[in-house]
């Protein structure tokens, strides 16, 4: 059974995940990747972020509709976690996770995998708001958008300090590791 | 005799491929992602495979692309000798790459590398990316291969010690790599040859269906016991398909190639003869 979770989100609803948790999330999200990252660290933020969730993703949009918007890469967009964390983000969604994050993550967000490459899925669940920053173009730019129980993604790293992709990349180094010693 | 290859043809032919490479995987490439959700017992590596066939039964009722990022356009050309080809291909293609960009639509992806300035319509100095290879026969055969970001920037090239094994070296870096790359993967690896020749084995390889040789076989049950499994998230699935393509390389040198592909295996065909063009 899916946990059920609302933007703007409260410290509460985040510190009552777990790491392996089922989630589908419904409210104003933003799309935000490296050319918006990098705006708001200069220009500031464009829309108020406190309670908010960021989704590391650049869609295809045609007249004012979601085609595809499946998630890419977080870890490129580590060097700006503080900063938004800082500024109110308590959602981020993407794939791959937040490389040694879980440190600074702790208390205060969670990080939601959406499966990648499942662009189509994704668009189904979310309807286009509007676009802020439309100068850094259709991948780039900041996508105001409404979803409607978007998922299923999986807590991957909670607000406790457990992050799934930490303790696979360590179970990885050992099975290496061992392969080398009896080799 | 030779038989004229019509421009417009072509230009209709690899448009096409791209659009249909983007909306539906080619059906092997779908039955190992299903046969892999079947054997997961990993709940979170069943729900990501099942989201992965929710995707692509979703994608081919809309006629929308299975993921926004529509990749770099790349083309494989296998030219018959019996060919004439009085156009530049290179043109020809970059069309196609527009008419595709408006139509499926295309995501905008290409920029310059410097000024990082978005051409808008995925075309540019050296893209499409076109490799060619000449056949027997009188036709071309044309393969549109879009290739996305997240598992391209995770292929590597080393250029390794005659000494070294060439096998350690893809599980080492599939082991650090493997996560970003949207697994569970199709892997390419290129052993052998140039610099260049090895990277270009392995892209090569990817445009073929994995082989079941020992050496893939092999690599493929050492690769799926470090346990990484679809998306990075733990399971029993990192890799779906290996093929290893081997080149003679220089007495002192040992390049090793990996050209790593995401779940989303998108390729499609067409085949362009002097009367016109078919769907292959």
């Amino acid at each position: 059974m899916d946990r059920i979770l609302r933007t703007p989100a409260k410290l509460e609803d985040i510190l009552d995940l777990e790491a392996g948790d089922f989630v589908s999330l419904s409210g104003r999200i933003y799309t935000a990747r490296d050319k918006a990252y990098a705006a708001i660290r200069e220009r500031g933020a464009p829309v108020d972020l406190v309670g908010s969730a960021i989704y590391h993703c650049g869609p295809i949009m045609q007249d004012g509709r979601v085609i595809c918007a499946g998630p890419t890469t977080s870890s490129r967009l580590t060097r700006y976690t503080e900063e938004m964390l800082d500024r109110g983000v308590r959602i981020f969604i993407g794939k791959g996770g937040l490389p040694g994050d879980s440190g600074l993550i702790r208390g205060r967000a969670v990080y939601l995998a959406y499966t990648g490459g499942c662009g189509a899925a994704a668009a189904r669940q979310l309807k286009a708001v509007r676009s802020h920053l439309p100068d850094l173009g259709m991948a780039e730019a900041v996508w105001e958008l409404e979803a409607i129980d978007m998922g299923p993604m999986i807590v991957a790293m909670d607000a406790h300090g457990r992050d799934i992709y930490e303790e696979v990349r360590s179970s990885v180094r050992t099975r290496l590791a061992g392969k080398t010693d009896s080799d | 005799m030779y038989a004229n290859i019509n421009r417009q043809d072509l230009v209709e032919a690899a448009a096409d491929c791209l659009g249909r490479a983007q909306i539906a995987l080619p059906p092997w490439v779908e039955e190992r992602i299903s046969k892999a959700s079947l054997e997961e017992k990993n709940p979170v590596a069943r729900s990501n495979l099942q989201a992965m066939l929710d995707n692509l039964r979703i994608a081919r009722e809309q006629e929308v692309p299975i993921c926004q990022d529509t990749g770099l356009a790349v083309f494989h050309l296998e030219i018959g000798q019996q060919c004439s080809i009085k156009f530049d291909v290179n043109s020809a293609l970059a069309e196609a790459v527009r008419l595709a960009t408006r139509k499926v639509p295309l995501r905008p992806n290409a920029v310059d590398p410097i000024s990082r300035k978005n051409t808008g319509d995925n075309t540019g100095p050296g893209v499409p990316w076109i490799m060619t290879e000449v056949i027997e026969g009188e036709t071309v055969r044309i393969t549109a291969f879009p290739k996305g970001a997240g598992s391209e920037n995770m292929s590597v090239v080393g250029m390794l010690n005659p000494a070294d094994d060439p096998l350690d070296f893809v599980v080492r870096e599939v082991a650090k790599r493997a996560a970003n790359a949207c697994p569970p993967l199709f892997l390419g690896i290129g052993i052998g040859g140039t610099f260049d020749e090895a990277a270009a084995l392995a892209k090569r390889a990817l445009l073929r269906e994995p082989k079941e040789g020992p050496l893939e076989m092999g690599l493929l049950s050492r690769i799926n016991a470090l346990g990484i499994g679809p998306m990075g998230l733990g399971g029993s699935n990192t890799a779906l398909g290996i093929r290893i393509e081997t080149a003679c390389c220089h007495t002192a040198s040992l390049p090793v190639a990996v050209n790593f592909q995401c779940w989303a295996n998108r390729s499609a065909s067409a085949l362009v003869r002097e009367d016109g063009w078919i769907v292959s």
